[in-house]
């Protein structure tokens, strides 16, 4: 079932080589991934008819990313929207595509997210999200945050360091298999992520992901339009956002009971007719910043029972040949240029989908989830599937 | 034509502009939060918003999200609490407030006053992970009344009590 007029599906993809980018701008680093895109069907930026762009813009502190780099994103004389949802922001804008195109307001439209964080402070820029009169006093940056949210999913689940350690191993280890990732660590081992520098109990520097530079894009199409581009184009089954009360100290459970993501999930579930979604989805790609976090994402998503997330990493269920391999691209713990890290889980996602993932392609990939993440506050969800809706 | 494929270039000879840039701003904290930070620096008290369903929220706010109902009855909680997230934290960050690298370690955590549903984050005068936990009961310190502005802050730490 379709949530618009019109079906659309995602029909190509472009990641810039991410990791510490001193060659290049930000103009540039967008330019990098839109050209991959293009490239990779043949498209000229003639052939789009809109632009979404997406960028966390207090990581710069570049305002009007969308006027500056008009140009870079191949918008001049064209509809260009910018967005700014924060740790969403990339899904966002794959959201926002799908409905520029399932209204039938545009056929074709290029989607792109970029950050380049080695360019400004990550600490400064984490200040701003947090409510001015409320939470900024006391903030302890995003590390003493997700700190905090693990000591309360540990006593809620009984999850250990040892199972979370393994989420580090896993990630760094598919990373080795994706030409793009910025982490990638082929011998990394559960003692190595347990002996590494502790940077707010219980998380450790390899609990967390890296700051990166990096941009994402894709061209979402409308059906008439999909055939010309893609033999095996991703379609877009189901998108949902919800959202939580506004502090961060609103939801009462943080990681344990992610409020958003069971909300946006559920409705994406019962949008796309997933009835179980651990045996319905072949690939999953979840905005996992920290190791715990995936574990207690899978537990939101309904991948296990909740408080299950240490067994399903101990069983190996979301290992890159479990049963439902889980950020097989080596995740955000790999690989986080935050304005185009959510975007990133929604190609990849794509990728498996058209069979385009290369040395980390996950076999006969139907159906594949996306999610963004936004602190808890707010989620983003995509479903994506080689079927043509009905 | 496809500029990322423009090779040669030498990275180290990339040419990085470095700027710093200083921005000042002054927040209307608004009616509620007035109200709740003239409490606590003029009585030391910790005020909370009810709404008709029961919902009792700090921060204090007009309307209850869970509810949609407006919360016009405040009330008093705390001061002592119960820790529902708790970290040490060993990275130094740098404290909005002040701009200065705040001493590492320091505690850090997610307090929720006896008599409300919702949390606030706060800083806990505790340096080890074996003096504090998820669920342990926590009192907030207050400073003394000629160093409170109305803030935040006006709450020196929370510190682990035993109950």
């Amino acid at each position: 079932m379709s949530h618009g007029a019109v079906r659309a599906a995602i029909v190509a993809t472009g990641q810039t080589d991410h990791g510490r980018r001193f060659d290049v701008s930000m103009a540039e680093i967008a330019r990098e991934a839109i050209d991959r895109c293009l490239a990779s069907r043949g498209l000229a930026l003639e052939d789009v008819d809109a632009v979404v762009a997406g960028n966390m813009e207090m990581f710069e502190g570049i305002y009007l990313v969308d006027q500056l780099y008009v140009g870079a994103l191949g918008a001049l004389g064209k509809p260009l929207y910018k967005l700014n949802t924060g740790g969403t922001v990339g899904a966002s804008v794959a959201l926002a595509c799908y409905h520029l195109v399932a209204a039938g307001r545009h056929r074709r439209v290029l989607g792109v997210g970029f950050q380049k964080q080695s360019e400004g402070s990550t600490q400064a820029a984490i200040t701003t999200v947090g409510d001015p009169i409320w939470e900024r006093a006391v903030m302890a940056g995003a590390i003493g945050n997700f700190a905090s949210m693990a000591s309360t999913y540990i006593a809620e689940s009984g999850v250990t360091p040892e199972q979370a350690a393994k989420v580090a191993v896993k990630a760094r280890r598919n990373a080795c298999l994706n030409p793009h990732a910025h982490l990638k660590m082929p011998d990394i081992t559960v003692e190595e992520v347990l002996a590494s520098e502790m940077l707010a109990y219980p998380i450790h520097r390899l609990d967390m992901c890296p700051a990166s530079d990096g941009a994402c894009a894709i061209v979402m199409a409308a059906e008439d339009a999909v055939a010309a581009l893609a033999d095996r184009p991703a379609w877009v089954h189901a998108v949902a956002t919800a959202h939580d009360q506004q502090y961060m100290g609103d939801s009462p459970k943080r990681l344990a009971v992610m409020r958003s993501l069971q909300a946006a999930s559920r409705k994406a579930y019962a949008h796309a007719g997933i009835e179980d979604p651990l045996r319905d989805f072949d690939v999953a790609e979840v905005y996992e910043p920290a190791t715990y976090a995936e574990l207690a994402m899978c537990e939101n998503l309904g991948f296990c029972p909740m408080g299950g997330g240490g067994k399903l990493i101990d069983d190996g269920v979301t290992l890159i040949d479990g049963p439902l391999p889980v950020n097989p691209s080596g995740g955000v713990l790999s690989t986080n240029p935050v304005g185009a890290t959510a975007m990133i889980r929604v190609a990849e996602a794509a990728m498996q989908v058209m069979g385009e993932a290369g040395a980390h392609q996950i076999p006969d990939v139907t159906r594949a989830l996306a999610t963004g993440y936004g602190g808890n506050a707010w989620t983003d969800v995509m479903i994506l599937s080689a079927e043509r809706p009905k | 034509m496809n500029t990322h494929e423009a090779p040669k270039f030498d990275r180290g000879q990339a040419i990085r502009i470095e700027q710093q840039i200083t921005l000042r701003y002054r927040f209307a904290a608004g009616r509620h939060a007035t109200r709740f930070f003239t409490a606590l620096r003029d009585e030391g008290k910790i005020l909370a918003t009810r709404d008709a369903a029961g919902n009792v929220m700090v921060p204090p706010r007009p309307v209850c999200g869970l509810s949609g109902l407006p919360m016009e009855e405040w009330v008093e909680v705390g001061p002592d609490g119960v820790l529902a997230g708790c970290t040490i934290v060993y990275v130094p960050f740098i404290d909005p407030m002040t701009g200065v690298q705040r001493p590492v370690p320091y505690g850090f955590g997610l307090v929720r006053f006896d008599g409300a549903d919702t949390s606030i984050y706060h800083l806990l005068d505790a340096t080890d992970p074996a003096q504090i936990g998820v669920g342990k009961r926590v009192r907030a310190v207050f400073r003394p009344r000629e160093e409170r502005i109305g803030s935040l802050a006006d709450i020196r730490h929370f510190s682990v009590i035993e109950d």
